[in-house]
């Protein structure tokens, strides 16, 4: 199953970058595409054992995280645009550090987790060493509603749910 | 605006007709496209400044990171709009493609900014605490007076 | 009408890259001027869509925008691993407790 997946991937960006619709091209792609797939397939999805329905559920919880996070960019942007442009914004920075641990268990969710962070408002990820996170952070308030964890509870709903039921 | 005869690189054969009898107003999406690029300038206008007035490096990289996806993003979409002017297939892959671009910088600038603070960290470039900024505060007051 | 829109926003872009640029020549640290040359390397991704609307090609300018936000990137990445220098586990702690701790 996963070989036909990736196949079709590859087959979509074929179309979209090439553009053109006649027999030779889309030929062409066939053949490139195959080839591909036949190399190095193992590269891509390293877990072979999730079945496609459990893809398909992820792959849509993803899609549904998007708007909320493009949401949090907004917030962030506005929340710099403050800092730089007026001087009570400038007066009331205080840049700091936190260090916390997570529960994510693995390196896809850590990873998503790091650039959620980096995302919203006032917080930029800075180390991570094993579970243990170094969060540079700018303002007070927003301190308190990271070490709160709601960012790592979204995160997990989406990608370890079974994480956050045995808690 | 530019024949086509007089640019010496036109590989194929590109769709200047259908532009120039649209290209005398803005439809509804169009409008829509102009206001995100304008809201895309106002958020690097943002960042721009965040980069020079903030303190030190840790700080400006909130600027970057944050300004430098939101713009590129809402400029990049807003463009897409503005050439949406006929909906043939060929518009429709341009914006596929643009979309893919904004996509991309969506993933990848949290990315690099992470492997740079990373970097920083490491060549013992230590970020600014609160003492350190109240003391330079002071400084500057001093020097007002 | 298309066109003036996109001379205009193109110009104004490229107006506002002039702080980034600052950034990049007194820049205290070099962390700073790559982070300018990264911001300035995103924005030229745009302005590439931008020159083609200018040029009614944008379905040329905008393979060109793919390629160089992909090699904005790399350049990123490499860099900052190049400047990287592994230290040891001990040092690392360190200067953990010495930022979080106050």
């Amino acid at each position: 199953m996963y070989p036909i997946l990736i196949f079709l991937l590859l087959l979509v960006n074929w179309i979209v970058l090439s553009g053109k619709f006649d027999a030779f091209h889309l030929g062409l792609g066939l053949i490139s595409c195959g080839v591909v797939t036949w190399l190095s397939q193992d590269l891509l999805y390293e877990d072979r054992r999730k079945k496609a329905k459990a893809r398909l559920e992820e792959a849509w919880a993803f899609i549904k995280y998007l708007p909320w996070i493009t949401w949090e960019v907004v917030k962030a942007n506005l929340h710099v645009f403050k800092l730089a442009m007026t001087k009570a914004g400038y007066e009331e920075m205080s840049p700091r550090v936190v260090t916390f641990e997570t529960y994510l268990k693995t390196d896809f969710a850590k990873f998503v987790f790091a650039n959620s962070i980096t995302l919203t408002p006032g917080t930029i990820t800075m180390l991570i060493r094993g579970d243990v996170f170094h969060v540079h952070t700018m303002s007070q308030f927003l301190e308190d509603d990271l070490l709160e964890g709601a960012i790592e509870r979204k995160v997990a709903e989406v990608f370890e749910p079974e994480v956050l039921k045995s808690k | 605006m530019i024949e086509e005869s007089q640019i010496p690189w036109v590989l194929a054969s590109s769709s200047t007709t259908a532009v120039e009898a649209t290209s005398t107003g803005f439809f509804p999406l169009q409008w829509l496209g102009v206001l995100l690029g304008l809201a895309g300038l106002i958020f690097f206008l943002g960042a721009a400044v965040g980069m020079v007035r903030f303190p030190d490096f840790y700080t400006r990289m909130h600027a970057a990171g944050k300004g430098d996806t939101l713009s590129t993003m809402l400029m990049l979409s807003g463009f897409a709009l503005v050439t949406m002017e006929d909906f043939s297939v060929g518009s429709w892959l341009i914006l596929v493609k643009i979309m893919a671009v904004v996509l991309f910088i969506y993933l990848t600038t949290p990315t690099s900014s992470h492997a740079l603070m990373r970097a920083a960290f490491e060549d013992d470039e230590m970020p600014l605490t609160e003492a350190d900024l109240e003391k330079s505060k002071k400084r500057k007051r001093r020097k007002k007076k | 009408m298309t066109h003036w829109f996109a001379i205009v926003m193109g110009a104004s872009l490229f107006t506002l890259m002039i702080p980034v640029i600052y950034r990049i020549w007194v820049g205290p640290t070099g962390f700073d001027r790559i982070l300018g040359v990264n911001v300035i390397g995103t924005k030229t991704a745009v302005l590439l869509v931008i020159i083609g609307t200018v040029f009614d090609r944008v379905e040329m300018f905008v393979d060109f925008a793919i390629a160089y936000a992909l090699l904005n990137f790399v350049a990123a990445i490499v860099i900052s691993r190049y400047l990287n220098r592994t230290i040891s586990l001990k040092e690392m702690e360190a200067r953990e407790q010495k930022t979080s701790g106050n």
